[in-house]
């Protein structure tokens, strides 16, 4: 009798332990040590404590992952995280009840959350006008400038400090070609480094309205004589064969890799792959700017995803949602994954206890990234919220590779690239108005 | 052959040799990535020869520990989910399409020729485009995560109903009269003589449906929740990295090629199928 | 085309069909009759707000000028995909067809080629013909030819022809096979002893044989180049540059998928169905008619 009481006492509790973790899901693009990445949090989090397990699942790219949650979406399945690309941002924003502010979750859920901690430019991306953190920034990058060490002193250029501004990088780009070099510079995620970071790190408008932050009338404005000046200089060391285009996105990288291209804008991201695969001389340095712009170089905007929290599920869920957060800001985890990854640490505290531990001089060239987003940003530098961005980023692809291929001018291209961006702001106003 | 051309014989042997040069290029190219290390091959030009790296790079697939899989799925498992999928799809196809081209070819029935342009219609909208509506179908009905959903939704198809009925079309009609004078019933010509007449189709269905079910990316993708019903696709395009970080390409092509032996086994026993002659004897 | 000799039952043939068409009615003409709703509708990517538009969607795809220009592409690179993947595996089939010795390698390898997953196909690609790190670009430099489908949009289509094409040969490949096999062989030997050679042979029996093979190829490569090749239009040169290798049907993937603008996807996607039915309906009426059955 006592047995058979104890026995069913032991059942109830341990299938009570066994229902009470909730289970937290979590869409993901991370490929490969990034993927990893993802995996090891997880493991940890759920290790750490018996309430909640967070199960990553990697849905395809950050395209194919939105399309798995539209379609679940729809039909009620969504997952409770869901990393969505910077881009896909004014999207979700727009995008009525489908998500939850992070900043009401943490809240909500109890848990301490300042978001005076986060660094500015990163944070800022993701808030909402009113101060309310929509996402919670997971991998962010910047755009910064890799260049060879070696090249450069093959071609008798001073190899003390890197080229800082455009002038700079024009002589020693000519340097290079006269000594022989195939490809002295190339650009990576061209929309990106060239006109958006562009704007931020000379403090000029990408868009009006703050950059689209301020509301959803915004309209471009990278025809301004600043941008065209900047693509005009391009294609004229394209023309003279300083600058030799290497494709969309980030395939242009692996010229750089190979030592092919002595000079290249790109991602933070990046910093790995050469690390482990270059076999030169490499330097990281800050973005090249224009020495007569006032303001610049003021601060360079982010890339990569957040994390946002789907709406539709149970307050217990949400919970582990917040828990989870909390876990993922605490500084020596912001600090680990950052000295893993190269993502950009999103807590000032993270950045100190890296710098303290020696990081940054070990490994030099890591902290150039982080110390173009620390400081303050303004209303021009802070972020990018713009609709239908997917489609407005192959535009700008689409219209600079007409100037590099020498059938377009720089303005033409330019004019187009508003005209046919202001066309989709202007649908993603209407669809999404009230 | 028929007669003995000793010069036609070498003009096919050159040009099939240029062929498979031409075709399998990319095929011997994954190879040699996959037997070198990885940053041999992101310094061009990479080598056309095969490395000293077959065994490590092999291990290391296969065990899904070679530096950024990022993925918690063993490959075993992946295979696995893989080789289910790929059969029940073409096994599937097969089956449905082989009766319904029957009936479309060899019986009067109102609304006949509707039906086949209905089944014929389904080519014409691509997957991507309905996948959104196809999800909410498949969700409604439960199928989430599970074989039913990675393989229902994918045997509807026209390929193999259109290629029957060419078929069926240009089987005698002698044999159907004596079929009917036999006393046989339509099943037992279907049976006894239009299947087996028709295997070098069916075997060349087989080969294209086992592979197309194998290659299955993109729906899976959508409808499974949980990493244990991945097929091997995804396996490997998760370890190509899609951002800046760096991609073990030679653990990718190492996988790639793992990947790709069932599909060889099957194109290989579906060989014995494509016999000649055979077909003679059988009338 | 019809048989003459038939069986009669009155319920037989509906049971043969009724699982295809089961299939069929629940997971393609319900859902897609939905995605084509949406090619009158404007909504916001989750379906939060959706409102009718009428024809709209449609209005907006003609007042396009690069919509327009994207027909002219579809069509260059359709007819080379179709002419080139049949023509060239037909060679082959016939050439593998006639030996004897060797033949399971020969087959062996130009059927495998098909089973490369997509996703790995891409990669290949750019492995091979990337500007910077491709071996074949090395081999083009080394001969003089600047090849550049970055920024040549001749090389861009060039690409993607000889990447499509790739892929379709084995496939086509395959079925010339089977439909070479499945001729009987005492034809053959009938007409060699009447002392027909090689080249004659193959034009008085085995290509008229062959024509209902041929037939499905023909419309199946087509509806192949319209259709399928979204993979490897984004794996290399994503319709660029600007937009010289951008077809029909990458436009239309591309909105509905990168996008998240359905309305326009599904008037795409209309215009891409109107389009492929009127050129299938063509085939069988007029071509259908060469075939011997």
């Amino acid at each position: 009798m006592k047995f058979t009481i104890a026995a069913v006492a032991l059942a109830a509790l341990t299938s009570f332990s066994a229902h009470a973790q909730t289970e937290i899901q979590w869409w993901h693009s991370m490929t490969a040590v990034n993927g990893e990445v993802v995996n090891d949090l997880a493991k940890n989090f759920n290790a750490s404590q018996k309430n909640y397990k967070v199960v990553p699942t990697f849905k395809g790219s950050y395209a194919e992952s939105f399309t798995a949650a539209v379609a679940a979406h729809r039909s009620g399945n969504s997952p409770h995280i869901l990393q969505v690309f910077e881009v896909g941002t004014a999207t979700m924003m727009a995008s009525k009840g489908v998500s939850v502010p992070v900043g009401k979750v943490m809240k909500d859920a109890g848990e301490k959350f300042d978001p005076k901690t986060y660094v500015s430019a990163v944070a800022g991306y993701y808030t909402a006008p009113n101060g309310e953190m929509l996402s919670f920034p997971f991998n962010s990058s910047t755009t910064v400038f890799y260049w060879n060490k070696d090249a450069f002193k093959a071609a008798g250029i001073d190899t003390s400090k890197a080229p800082g501004t455009w002038p700079e990088v024009a002589l020693a780009a000519a340097k290079l070609k006269a000594s022989g070099h195939k490809c002295p510079m190339s650009i990576a995620w061209q929309g990106w480094t060239q006109l958006e970071s562009f704007s931020a790190w000379h403090n000029v408008e990408f868009a009006t309205r703050g950059n689209g932050m301020q509301g959803m009338d915004a309209r471009l404005k990278v025809n301004s004589p600043l941008h065209v000046r900047h693509i005009e200089n391009l294609a004229n060391m394209a023309k003279q064969g300083l600058f030799i285009y290497k494709g969309r996105a980030n395939v242009p990288e692996a010229s750089y890799i190979s030592g092919e291209c002595a000079m290249m804008t790109t991602s933070t991201g990046f910093y790995g792959n050469v690390a482990r695969n270059a076999k030169f001389n490499w330097g990281m340095a800050l973005l090249p700017h224009y020495p007569d712009v006032p303001g610049a170089p003021q601060n360079t905007v982010i890339g990569g995803a957040s994390l946002w929290v789907m709406a539709g599920k149970k307050a217990d869920e949400y919970k582990g949602v917040a828990q989870f957060f909390s876990y993922l800001s605490s500084p020596e985890i912001q600090a680990a994954t950052h000295q893993r990854t190269g993502f950009l640490p999103i807590t000032m505290a993270a950045f100190r206890l890296t710098e303290k531990s020696g990081f940054y001089e070990k490994n030099p060239g890591t902290d150039v990234g982080v110390n173009q987003m620390i400081r303050k940003t303004t209303d021009k530098s802070r972020g990018i919220r713009l609709g239908n961005y997917v489609q407005i980023r192959d535009i700008e692809d689409e219209e600079l590779e007409q100037v590099w291929g020498g059938k377009k001018s720089a303005q033409e291209a330019l004019d187009s690239i508003v005209k046919r961006g202001n066309e989709l702001l202007e649908r993603f106003e209407k669809a999404n108005k009230g | 052959m028929v007669e003995r051309r000793p010069l036609l014989d070498l003009v096919s042997h050159l040009i099939l040799i240029l062929g498979v040069i031409v075709v399998a290029f990319p095929l011997y190219l994954t190879f040699v990535a996959s037997t070198q290390a990885s940053s041999d091959i992101v310094h061009p030009p990479m080598s056309l020869l095969p490395g000293t790296q077959l065994v490590e790079n092999y291990q290391a697939a296969w065990s899904g520990t070679g530096g950024g899989t990022g993925s918690t799925a063993p490959v075993g498992r992946m295979m696995f989910v893989s080789l289910v999928t790929a059969l029940v799809i073409a096994l599937g196809k097969i089956s449905i399409s082989l009766l319904s081209a029957f009936a479309i070819v060899y019986f009067r029935f109102p609304f006949r020729m509707f039906f086949f342009w209905a089944i014929f219609i389904t080519l014409m909208l691509p997957v991507e485009v309905r996948i959104g509506p196809t999800y909410k179908v498949v969700a409604d009905l439960g199928m989430l995560n599970t074989f039913a959903g990675l393989t229902v939704p994918l045997i509807a198809s026209a390929t193999a109903t259109f290629l029957f009925r060419q078929f069926f079309l240009t089987v005698p009609d002698e044999l159907v009269e004596a079929a009917r004078m036999d006393g046989a019933s339509p099943m037992r010509f279907f049976i006894d003589v239009l299947v087996p007449l028709s295997r070098t189709s069916i075997a060349a269905l087989f080969v294209i449906q086992f592979i197309y079910g194998w290659n299955q990316y993109l729906w899976p993708l959508l409808i499974t929740t949980s990493e244990d019903m991945y097929p091997v696709v995804i396996g490997i395009k998760r370890m190509i990295s899609g951002g800046d970080a760096q991609t073990e390409w030679s653990v990718v092509m190492a996988t790639a090629l793992l990947a790709m032996i069932p599909p060889a086994l099957v194109v290989v026993l579906m060989q014995k199928w494509f016999v000649k002659g055979l077909v003679d004897t059988e009338k | 085309m019809e048989k003459r000799v038939v069986f009669r039952s009155a319920w037989l043939p509906w049971a043969l069909i009724a699982p295809q068409i089961a299939v069929i009615a629940v997971f393609f003409f319900w859902p897609a009759a939905q995605a084509l709703l949406q090619s009158v509708q404007q909504a916001d990517a989750f379906s939060t707000r959706v409102e009718w538009v009428g024809l709209e969607n449609f209005v907006n795809l003609w007042n396009d000028p690069l919509y327009i220009k994207s027909f002219y592409t579809t069509a260059i690179f359709s007819t080379l995909v179709a002419v080139l993947g049949i023509s060239l595996s037909l060679l082959l089939a016939v050439f593998a067809d006639r030996i004897v010795k060797g033949a399971l390698v020969y087959r062996t390898f130009l059927i495998w080629p098909y089973a490369v997953a997509p996703a790995v196909a891409g990669v290949l690609w750019l492995f091979m013909l990337a500007p910077s790190i491709g071996i074949v670009s090395f081999w083009l430099r080394a001969v003089g030819l600047e090849w550049n489908p970055l920024l040549d949009g001749q090389h861009a289509m060039t690409l993607v022809v000889l990447a499509a094409v790739w892929k379709q040969i084995s496939y086509n490949f395959l079925f010339f096979l089977a439909g070479l096999q499945s001729i009987p062989k005492s034809l053959i030997e009938a007409a060699a002893i009447d002392g027909a050679r090689p080249w004659r042979r193959f034009w008085t029996i085995v290509f008229p044989l062959l024509t209902p093979t041929s037939f499905f190829l023909l419309v199946i490569n087509i509806v192949y180049a319209f259709f399928d090749t979204f993979a490897i239009i984004d794996a290399a040169t994503q319709g660029g540059p600007g937009k010289e290798t951008s077809i029909l049907v990458y436009r239309a993937y591309y909105d509905g998928f990168k996008a998240m603008d359905f309305g326009a996807s599904a008037a795409q996607s209309v215009v891409l169905m109107v389009i492929v039915v009127g050129l299938t309906v063509v085939q069988f009426r007029f071509v259908e008619k060469k075939v011997n059955y």
